[in-house]
């Protein structure tokens, strides 16, 4: 086994060797938007003129809940959180939360971008998704 | 399309579970029943919505019933399956391509979360591709934005299946009450499992023909409106990955009911029932406001007075719903109208709504699609 990490998609997320983690997405110079994850046309506008940003790696707490039983294809651990996270850019982020109990969470509450290990693969390195857990 | 188009017959096969029946026999099940209410078996063309049933599955049933020959289309559009076909197939007459048209919809639906090739594989790998996740996050966005509870959810719940007691297509055929909705297992918070519709199996099927029938006041076809989403909502039946404020963006099922309302000349005050999505108890909710039935922050208000109920001002989902029936989704659509056709007809025995003339029958989901159908008598 080692100690690679190697993310679930090339493209979503990149992290710093301080565990900075950041969310890769895109700017409309057309309309302004900015969306995630990176693409060739806004998702909004349809235009091509898009910029590559990097997202702010804290939002504040959208939405949340827990998922109890695995979901169709997915070999992770369960109970998991799931939410949304409004990041300052105007982005709602899908995301895994690293909090499991709803009570603990709040509207607003200010949420920091991590990584969570899913799997390992047949090389043996850790298959790695973002997350977000509490700042 | 307004008056050119009525509702010549119905059928269905119940929806539940039924491992020893193939997809097709469900669907041959549903368009016998249909084609002998209508009184008259030939048809011109056939538009068979389904999204799990696989290829040119509408011709197997057609097939095994010896009526081929006329042109056959199979229509996906996630839970708006059917719906889609019947908008095919009444736009077909209505352009004067066809005088009758036989519209089916028909499903076997892999029991728990629907796994979809929707999702890109890394999003199931990421544990992203968990549908009741979303649904759990509209849920808790209404509990928030309109102070429903979820008291007010489970009462949903025990709403419509104590209407479904009545409707022996049904799956459940049980009464329920908060307590046990409340004391049912957690999917994902706030939705329970007794909150969620169970996928499953079924077929309905409506004949559609152009002009007035022998029937002295047959029911009609006056809107019939399918569209998609517009881009923005993070929480939409799209399912992104990512959204933005989306206060101003219309969701999909209020830019059908605008299209259906104008096509048929009604608004929402002169429906006198609705069948709509409730996919989840919230989805309901959420569904009052999409339609107009209510304001911004009043569905809790209109489910606690009884409106919605049977024998209040606009019962919604006097068949008990998905809740009660399950959804198969190529066919939950028409289902839909097979109950709102019974219900003009007057003929929906212990769930009828009194004097009913106006109906009107809603679908969203995967795509996302949503439609909204207004029959008349």
């Amino acid at each position: 086994m080692s100690d690679r990490r190697v993310p679930v998609r090339a493209g979503l997320f990149d992290a710093d060797g301080d565990g900075t983690v950041t969310l890769l997405g895109s700017r409309c110079r057309a309309c302004g938007r900015a969306s995630f994850p990176r693409a060739e046309v806004c998702p909004y506008c349809g235009s091509a003129d898009l910029e590559p940003v990097r997202l702010s790696p804290t939002g504040t707490l959208w939405g949340w809940t827990t998922v109890h039983a695995a979901p169709p294809g997915y070999e992770g651990p369960v109970p998991f959180g799931f939410g949304v996270v409004e990041l300052p850019e105007g982005v709602r982020v899908i995301t895994r939360l690293e909090t499991v109990d709803v009570p603990d969470l709040a509207f607003g509450m200010p949420m920091r971008a991590e990584l969570a290990p899913l799997s390992e693969n047949e090389d043996g390195d850790t298959v790695v998704t973002y997350t977000f857990a509490p700042a | 399309m307004s008056d050119a188009v009525h509702i010549a017959g119905v059928g269905i096969h119940p929806f539940g579970r039924f491992p020893d029946r193939t997809v097709t026999d469900l669907g041959v099940a549903a368009v016998r029943a249909a084609l002998d209410d209508a009184g008259d078996p030939r048809f011109d063309a056939a538009f068979c919505g389904t999204a799990y049933a696989g290829v040119a599955a509408g011709h197997k049933v057609l097939s095994a019933l010896a009526r081929t020959g006329m042109p056959i289309v199979n229509v996906e559009a996630g839970c708006a399956s059917g719906a889609a076909a019947l908008r095919l197939g009444a736009e077909a007459i209505a352009a004067g391509q066809h005088d009758t048209v036989l519209v089916y919809g028909i499903e076997k639906m892999p029991k728990g979360i629907i796994r979809s090739t929707f999702f890109e594989p890394w999003r199931e790998e990421a544990g992203l591709a968990a549908t009741p996740a979303y649904f759990a996050l509209r849920a808790q966005r209404l509990q928030r934005e309109a102070g429903v509870t979820d008291e007010q959810l489970a009462r949903v719940v025990v709403k419509n299946r104590r209407h479904g007691v009545h409707n022996p297509d049904a799956m459940f055929r049980k009464e329920t009450t908060v307590e046990e909705v409340l004391g049912s297992r957690i999917v994902c918070e706030p939705l329970r499992l007794f909150m969620l519709c169970s996928p499953n199996e079924g077929a309905a099927a409506v004949v559609l023909r152009r002009g007035a029938s022998g029937d002295s006041a047959p029911v009609r076809l006056v809107g019939v409106a399918l569209r998609s989403h517009l881009p923005g909502s993070v929480l939409g039946e799209a399912t992104p990955l990512s959204g933005v404020d989306d206060r101003d963006i219309p969701p999909p099922t209020t830019l059908a009911a605008r299209d259906a309302y104008a096509a048929a000349g009604v608004e929402a005050a002169d429906v006198d029932v609705v069948e709509c999505q409730d996919t989840d108890a919230a989805r309901e909710l959420l569904s009052y406001e999409e339609l107009g039935l209510c304001e911004p922050g009043e569905q809790g208000a209109l489910l606690d007075g009884g409106a919605t109920t049977l024998g209040g001002q606009q019962p919604v989902n006097p068949s008990g719903g998905l809740l009660s029936k399950g959804e198969p989704l190529g066919a939950s659509a028409l289902g839909q109208v097979v109950e709102l056709t019974r219900q003009l007809r007057g003929t929906a025995g212990a769930r009828q709504v009194d004097g009913a003339r106006v109906a009107l029958a809603h679908t969203v989901g995967r795509g996302a699609n949503a439609s909204v159908t207004i029959l008349t008598r």
